[in-house]
């Protein structure tokens, strides 16, 4: 199977991603809709490796998992210190600042 | 078929620890504050961390002094991951600098009972603060010291603050671009936190840190879809491989340009440049003010530093391809910084649409690929960098018993109650304004000239537009200071610790020196260009 299937489902779970955080009002989902579009640039990556047939690729999704661990640690931390504040996720409820 | 990495022998690059040594001295700190933290008792934290942080920041500063002296040539080190050249040891000069102001600010006890960064909201009732929705006198949250102590700081800041000066350090000096996504991770995750932590405000706080968390993550997402892009057009991230393959390559071109429009909006969004700036006012309002003054200052560094060095190195030989973009960019950061900059009434905000005005002057500085270009926006980037971080020092100062009076109409009359601080508040908005005898000016100067030179008159005349309507909002602060009449129930401007006082005397005295004698710095800037 051509490696283009490959990116074309990453092209389109990137961008599930990103119409996601948009269009999704509670903090927890929007922050999965990240995840996923990293996820999915991992799946590019990999996939990238495979077609310049070196290791680099490979090498890079891991560096992105880390990153994306450590996202989700800062990322839980802040939604459950407003949560806590607030008790609501939704990102619109937290509207004070505007204009 | 079963695809099987030839291996070899793994050899470990060489390393050149004299010149990593002060992003290695901040890191180290950082680690030791992260220690400090766990086993300290809590009492004795505030003096070890504020020590440690400065000796870090001082002793960083020592060795690139050293590392500077020796006249090194710029060169790539650990495996060309990082490159220590001239721009970069100008950016690592002006972050420690900038990020020693900062840390002076954070440190203050005096301008608030306990600092901006208090353990406890609790400490809010003595100053008479905006509620929050769950606080009761017993407030079962509150576990630090008794109600009749004086509240005590929370000492996590210090580490933050090391952490992502470390980041931005790294992110200017990032050689490939996984090393600038590392990087950047390390600068943003935690700047998100340091914005949540004003206990005092802590909805206005929170809501800054989540909406600069969500948004922030959104955007690294999209820097690293294009670095994956990139690297299927290159088969490399490494800075100088990409402008090598776009010489000339089999691969297509659109995985090129995707990949480097997707790269430049991550970049672009640290930078708060033109339409990826929403985040902005926000975060600038709601974080406390001295991580603000950190964000303001040190995150514009690090961005234009590391848009600087993607632009030149990766993509100056594709410039024409890109520039027409990036002219809409520019022309769309320069209008909604000035337009919107005028309707604003929290001096915070106000200062945030300035910003986004000023990245897009920088941005013209960035997008001419020339040696003058790379002087003029370092250059630029000291002397902004120096002036936001007196800005919001100076904003700190001016209180009711509710916190910090923000809004413009509280500052009525101030030039006639206080006319230290309006006078330095009025400085420093000339210099923003770009008024001469003031940095603001020399930086623009040098960063128009530099664009005119590049061809790109026709841009540089919508800036100087973009700054003349800027212009009148920052005079609009001044005439409101100067000429009307105090309010009655207004703002006193508490008198500014130590601390404070050092770090607003930084920011004007270099503001003022750039100003009259630029060449010093002017100098340094155009001491050489990037290696890759």
């Amino acid at each position: 199977m051509s490696t283009t299937y490959y990116l074309l489902l990453s092209a389109l779970l990137f961008s599930i991603g990103a119409v996601g955080v948009l269009v999704r009002r509670n903090a927890i989902v929007v922050f999965m809709c990240v995840e996923l579009m990293l996820n999915a640039v991992n799946l590019s990556l990999v996939t990238f490796a495979r077609i310049n047939g070196a290791l680099d690729g490979q090498v890079m999704a891991f560096f992105v998992m880390v990153v994306a661990a450590a996202e989700v640690v800062v990322g839980l931390a802040i939604i459950m210190s407003i949560f806590r504040t607030r008790h609501s996720a939704s990102i619109d409820d937290a509207n004070l600042l505007k204009y | 078929m079963i695809y099987v990495a030839q291996v070899e022998q793994v050899s470990a690059p060489p390393i050149d620890w004299g010149a990593m040594a002060p992003l290695l001295v901040v890191l180290g700190a950082a680690c030791v504050a992260v220690l400090v933290e766990a086993f300290l008792p809590r009492h004795q934290r505030w003096p070890v961390q504020v020590g440690l942080s400065i000796a870090a920041l001082g002793l960083a500063g020592l060795t690139l002094g050293l590392y500077t002296g020796s006249e090194p040539a710029g060169m790539t080190t650990i495996g060309g991951a990082l490159t220590v050249d001239q721009p970069t040891l100008f950016l690592w000069g002006t972050l420690l600098a900038l990020g020693l102001g900062s840390v002076l600010l954070i440190a203050d006890r005096s301008v608030e009972p306990g600092g901006a960064f208090v353990a406890s909201a609790a400490s809010r009732a003595a100053a008479g603060g905006p509620g929050d929705l769950t606080y009761a006198p017993t407030d079962p949250d509150r576990s630090y010291g008794s109600p009749d102590q004086a509240p005590t700081m929370q000492t996590e800041v210090f580490p933050f603050t090391l952490f992502a000066l470390g980041g931005m350090m790294t992110f200017v000096a990032a050689n490939d671009l996984l090393t600038m996504f590392i990087a950047l991770e390390v600068l943003s995750l935690p700047l998100y936190l340091m914005c949540g932590l004003a206990r005092r405000r802590r909805l206005l706080s929170q809501e800054a840190a989540v909406k600069y968390f969500l948004l922030g993550a959104f955007a690294s997402a999209f820097f690293l879809y294009g670095l994956a892009l990139i690297y299927g057009f290159a088969g490399s991230v490494r800075l100088t491989d990409i402008a090598i393959a776009s010489a000339g390559s089999a691969r297509s071109d659109t995985l090129l340009f995707a990949g480097f429009a997707l790269l430049v909006v991550g970049l672009l969004f640290k930078g708060s440049v033109g339409p990826f700036h929403t985040w902005t006012p926000d975060v600038y309002q709601g974080a406390p003010t001295p991580v603000t003054a950190f964000m303001g200052a040190c995150t514009k560094v690090a961005a234009f530093g590391a848009i600087l060095r993607v632009l030149h190195v990766a993509f100056g030989l594709t410039r024409w391809e890109w520039r027409g973009v990036l002219w809409a960019v520019a022309i769309v950061s320069m209008v909604i910084g000035a337009v919107l900059g005028l309707t604003q009434t929290d001096i915070k905000r106000m200062v945030a649409y300035s910003s986004i005005a000023h990245a897009g002057f920088l941005l013209i500085g960035a997008m001419a690929i020339t040696p003058q270009g790379v002087s003029a926006t370092l250059f630029y980037l000291l002397a902004y960098g120096f002036t936001t971080l007196a800005v919001f020092a100076v904003i700190s100062l001016v209180r009711t018993a509710d916190g910090e009076a923000t809004h413009l109409s509280q500052w009525a009359g101030l030039g006639k109650r206080s006319p230290l601080t309006a006078g330095t508040m009025a400085f420093l908005l000339l210099a923003l304004a770009g008024i001469p005898l003031t940095s603001g000016f020399t930086a623009k100067f040098a960063v128009f000239a530099a664009g005119i030179a590049d061809g790109m008159a026709p841009l540089v005349v919508i800036a100087l537009v973009a700054s003349a309507v800027a212009a009148f909002f920052y005079l609009r602060v001044i005439v409101l200071m100067y000429f009307s009449e105090p309010a009655a129930d207004g703002p006193t401007v508490t008198v500014p610790g130590a601390f404070t006082t050092a770090a607003i005397t930084l920011g004007v005295l270099l503001t003022l020196l750039l100003g009259i004698v630029p060449s010093l710095a002017l100098d340094w800037a155009s001491g050489g260009g990037f290696v890759g």
